[in-house]
């Protein structure tokens, strides 16, 4: 059975664009990894005590009108979701491959659709500094998903440390939650504000400018704020015990018990990847990302990318975004026609062009210094199979031309996480000691599975004439 | 000055190149090696990492001997490589295994070994066929769906990717020339050297040796020479790593030095490197039948590579005629065949002639009209 | 070390095992907040160097906060929910195939 339309991922992004799919008489399936909708940014929000969404702010409770929104509607949401593979069928369709959690275990089956929208958004940037996979040592939004969903708040001495919107939001709202946190520790290098402004001086007229004001000048009221540090490092035995770091090139050392580290988000392209989208270098935000056009449409056919997943810029934008890949998969699929497609889409856009303008002055501001994206000597480019930057850089200077080859020498990116922690870390590695752009290093060959299954769960999915043919020898 | 005449240049960096060049490594950096960028269509990469001797030379008993001769060597390779480079290719010969899973594959099996040791001048070897129980001896955790298996003493497996990577650490070591991003589009014979117009510029060399994969079926004409090669697609499931359970490779499921499980093979007539689920589903039936207790293990990755296909399946080794100097060498077992590669083939190359044993690889054998 | 905030519409008690040892998690939690209120920050040691591990990103994509559950190892705590009587083992370098399927 086909279904018309495939949407991946429950965060602003998906819930728009299959909310819109099925308003516009699609039928729809939204399927998504977390057991209840919302994605990250919205994250628990239909689980969260109404304390809790209180103290999170108007934004997040935004994120529940969207659900509310997708509920009303006759798309099927398909909770503890993975989507571990996606593919362009030679009739233009969609083959999906799902494995859902079930009691005691998980079980796969594949999905057909005539269009598929992926809106699996964002994953925090890799943040390689000496001692980074130090028990004790976490992502802000990993602090802050343990305080929206389990009310968890960090004991002892804490330290918050990267750059990025975030880091102020999430000192805010532990703060409140009855956190302590010892230090607010801030990459941005001195100067780059006024580079940032340079860029982009309408902010200073934005809503946005005075809210991050606002937020900024309370968290400074209530925690110290080290700023432009230039180096960092977590130093411990089996955990982080203290955090090392300097400030026009002298060096201080702060003891901490939990260090939370956030330096921005970039897109998670492993399912477009693996579904042969093409993916290019985006040197502002300093990620790789999938072409899309403004619809976005992406080098397969049928396939859409919408949200972060497309290129970061926030949950109003990923919103706009998923609306607008929903009316050309119905235009595609004849639902509606150019007019009524382009006349519902101009709204979106206008909305989407004010989010991302909005973006400009943070990008700039926010776009972490070399130091923190390409680490050095034995720090730990890839998390998984520990392999240090050094080994990279040797690899490269031996020949290996891209992170493919280095993948096959090193390991790195063969691991659990499949390269997700390191792919843009062993992309700067390897164009830094080659002395070329990132963009002509370029990234992974993403495969499926992008997400786990068991080899029962493989095992199960129908076999055809065909595999049988190219498997079974008598 | 980057330095642009050798005495031999070895078109492609992947295993078959990469084993010779580090048999001629001597040369230092009179020898370059031309490769390809980041994104090439890789068989080196695609490797399962058998070095394996069963089974083969049915139809060329010559192939038999090569690949015995090879395994023969392998322990010296891995020891100078791990000596030179520090890096360990976790030979491992302690035997291999070929899985049937009905009476019916098993006696075909039989059948098939008796017709190939049955051929004259075959090399023989030892090759026991055992039932499911015999076999469970050796291979805790057989599945009851495993009729019985044919082992042989002499194969065995490494680790193909650190295989690569430490003929490629000797040759640095060796000062030998690397050059990545050098994919060959045109060779030009003139007068007593080859002219090799590369994407990365131009490059002289008195001797050449065609060790590009698939694209010697379009580079060996341009020297006198054929190499028929098709691409042959074949998928592989990884599995995430587990701790050791299997001692012995079984010729289509092994476990590497790092504990993770690699299941193969599948074959198709395709020149495509995209995944199939199907197919990837088939192999880990067949592999689930085979040892019941990886069911709950997770697939970690899968890759597709193209193997390099000669109309038989045997390799290629030629001298062009018209070109004396210039060399074809292509093979679909880049890793069992390294050590021969290395220690015999590259030694005969370096005399500009081809080794003994080796006349019956020559395309002429595929009726191709070579040119005069 | 993690603290629960009081809230009034928190979740009911779910009793959990962890290395053996009782505790008492809460309705919703998923294993990565019930180990860490118990006060583990290393959840496994790597394979590769034994060297060890706590969760990092907690939604799913980074894998360091793989454990054993009911005897299934490398779950990831952060994608499951804690269940009565569920039983928690961390994860000491690679998991363990069992010779027949449970």
């Amino acid at each position: 059975m086909t279904i018309d339309v495939a949407v991946v991922g429950a965060g602003p992004a998906g819930l728009a664009a299959a909310t819109r799919c099925a308003r516009l008489g699609l039928a729809t399936s939204l399927f998504d990894d977390q057991a209840v909708p919302g994605g990250q940014i919205y994250r628990g929000i239909t689980e969260a005590p109404a304390l809790r969404v209180a103290q999170l702010g108007a934004e997040y409770a935004r994120g529940a009108a969207q659900v509310d929104a997708l509920r009303a509607t006759t798309a099927a949401y398909v909770p503890d979701a993975s989507v571990w593979s996606a593919r362009g069928l030679p009739d233009a369709t969609i083959e999906l491959g799902v494995s859902t959690r079930v009691a005691g275990g998980a079980k796969t089956h594949m999905v057909r659709a005539r269009a598929a929208i992926l809106a699996t958004g964002a994953q925090e940037r890799p943040f390689p500094i000496p001692g980074w996979t130090l028990p004790g040592v976490m992502s802000v939004g990993g602090a802050q998903i343990l305080l929206k969903t389990a009310g968890l708040v960090p004991q002892g001495r804490v330290v918050i440390a990267g750059s990025g919107p975030l880091l102020w939001l999430a000192a805010g709202q532990l703060m409140d939650a009855g956190a302590t946190i010892d230090a607010l520790v801030e990459t941005v290098p001195r100067g780059r504000l006024r580079e940032a402004l340079a860029h982009a001086p309408a902010f200073l007229t934005s809503p946005y400018f005075r809210k991050g004001l606002d937020l900024a000048r309370r968290v400074r009221r209530r925690t110290r704020v080290i700023e432009f540090v230039e180096s960092l490092a977590a130093i411990g035995a089996s955990r982080v015990e203290a955090l090392r770091y300097t400030v026009d090139s002298k060096a201080h050392e702060i003891a901490v018990d939990h260090l939370l580290l956030h330096q921005g988000v970039v897109p998670g392209v492993e399912l477009a990847g693996a579904a042969g989208c093409a993916l290019h270098w985006n040197d502002l935000h300093a990620c790789f990302e999938p072409a899309v056009d403004e619809w976005g449409g992406t080098t397969v056919a049928s396939l859409f990318v919408a949200g972060d997943g497309a290129g970061i810029a926030g949950a109003q934008a990923a919103a706009a975004r998923g609306a607008l890949t929903a009316l050309a998969v119905a235009n595609a699929l004849g639902r509606i026609d150019h007019r009524d497609r382009d006349r519902e889409a101009a709204p979106l856009r206008r909305t989407l062009a004010d989010a991302q303008r909005g973006r400009r002055f943070f990008d700039v501001l926010y776009r972490p210094a070399d130091a923190f994206r390409i680490p050095q000597g034995d720090t730990l480019a890839c998390r998984c199979e520990e392999v240090t930057a050094r080994e990279v850089v040797d690899a490269a200077r031996a020949g290996c031309a891209g992170p493919n080859q280095a993948k096959a020498w090193l390991r790195c990116g063969m691991g659990p996480c499949q390269g997700r922690y390191c792919a843009p870390t062993v992309t700067e590695l390897i164009a830094q000691a080659r002395g070329v752009p990132p963009a002509e290093v370029g990234t992974w060959r993403h495969r499926i599975p992008v997400k786990p299954l068991t080899l029962a769960e493989l095992a199960s999915i129908p076999s055809t004439a065909e595999a049988d043919a190219a498997v079974i020898r008598e | 000055m980057t330095k642009l005449e050798f005495d031999i240049a070895i078109v492609g960096g992947g295993l078959v190149g990469a084993a010779i060049a580090y048999g001629l490594r001597a040369l230092g950096d009179d020898l370059v090696v031309l490769d390809e960028g980041d994104r090439a269509q890789r068989a080196a990469r695609g490797n399962f990492g058998l070095i394996w001797v069963q089974g083969k030379g049915l139809g060329l008993p010559s192939y038999g001997a090569w690949t015995q001769r090879s395994a023969r060597e392998w322990p010296r390779l891995a020891a100078d490589l791990r000596d030179q480079t520090g890096i360990d290719v976790a030979l491992r010969q302690a035997g291999g295994v070929h899985l049937c899973m009905s009476a019916h594959e098993l006696e075909t099996r039989r059948a098939q070994l008796q017709a190939l040791m049955a051929q004259p001048g075959f090399a023989r070897y030892d090759v026991d066929v055992l039932d499911r129980a015999a076999l469970a001896v050796r291979l805790p955790g057989l599945g009851d769906a495993v009729a019985g298996g044919t082992y042989c003493a002499q194969d065995g497996d490494c680790n193909p990717l650190r295989l690569l990577r430490a003929l490629h650490a000797a040759l640095q070591a060796a000062r030998c020339q690397y050059r990545p991003g050098a994919a060959v589009d045109v060779i030009e014979p003139i007068g007593d050297r080859f002219l090799l117009r590369t994407r990365d510029g131009v490059v002289a060399a008195r001797r050449l040796v065609l060790a590009a994969g698939l694209a010697n079926a379009r580079l060996a004409p341009q020297v006198g020479l054929a190499a028929p090669v098709r691409a042959n697609k074949g998928q592989i499931v990884v599995l995430e790593r587990v701790q050791p359970f299997l001692p012995l490779p079984v010729e289509t499921l092994r476990q590497t030095d790092d504990g993770t499980v690699l299941i193969g093979d599948s074959q198709q007539d395709a020149d495509d490197e995209a995944l199939d689920p199907a197919v990837l589903a088939a192999m880990a039936k067949r592999a689930l039948a085979a040892f019941p207790g990886l069911a709950g293990v997770r697939v970690q990755r899968a890759w597709a590579a193209l193997r390099v296909m000669s109309p038989d399946g045997f390799p290629i080794y030629a001298q062009s005629r018209r070109h004396p100097g210039a060399f074809v060498a292509t093979c679909h077992s880049g890793v069992t065949l390294a050590a021969v590669h290395a220690h015999v083939l590259a030694p005969a190359l370096a005399a500009s002639e081809l080794p003994q044993g080796c006349a019956d690889f020559t395309p002429e054998r595929f009726d191709v009209r070579a040119t005069a | 070390m993690f603290a629960r905030r009081p809230d009034p519409e928190d979740g009911a008690v779910v009793s959990i095992t962890i290395d053996g040892a009782p505790f008492a998690a809460r309705a919703g939690d998923t294993v990565a907040a019930a180990l860490l209120a118990a006060g583990i920050a290393a959840f496994r040691t790597t394979p590769v160097s034994a060297a060890p591990r706590g969760p990092y990103c907690l939604m799913g994509t980074c894998f360091e906060c793989t454990v054993e559950v009911d005897g299934q190892p490398n779950r990831r705590a952060c994608m499951t929910r804690v269940a009565p009587g569920m039983r928690i083992a961390t994860q000491m370098g690679a998991p363990r195939v069992a010779p027949r399927p449970s």
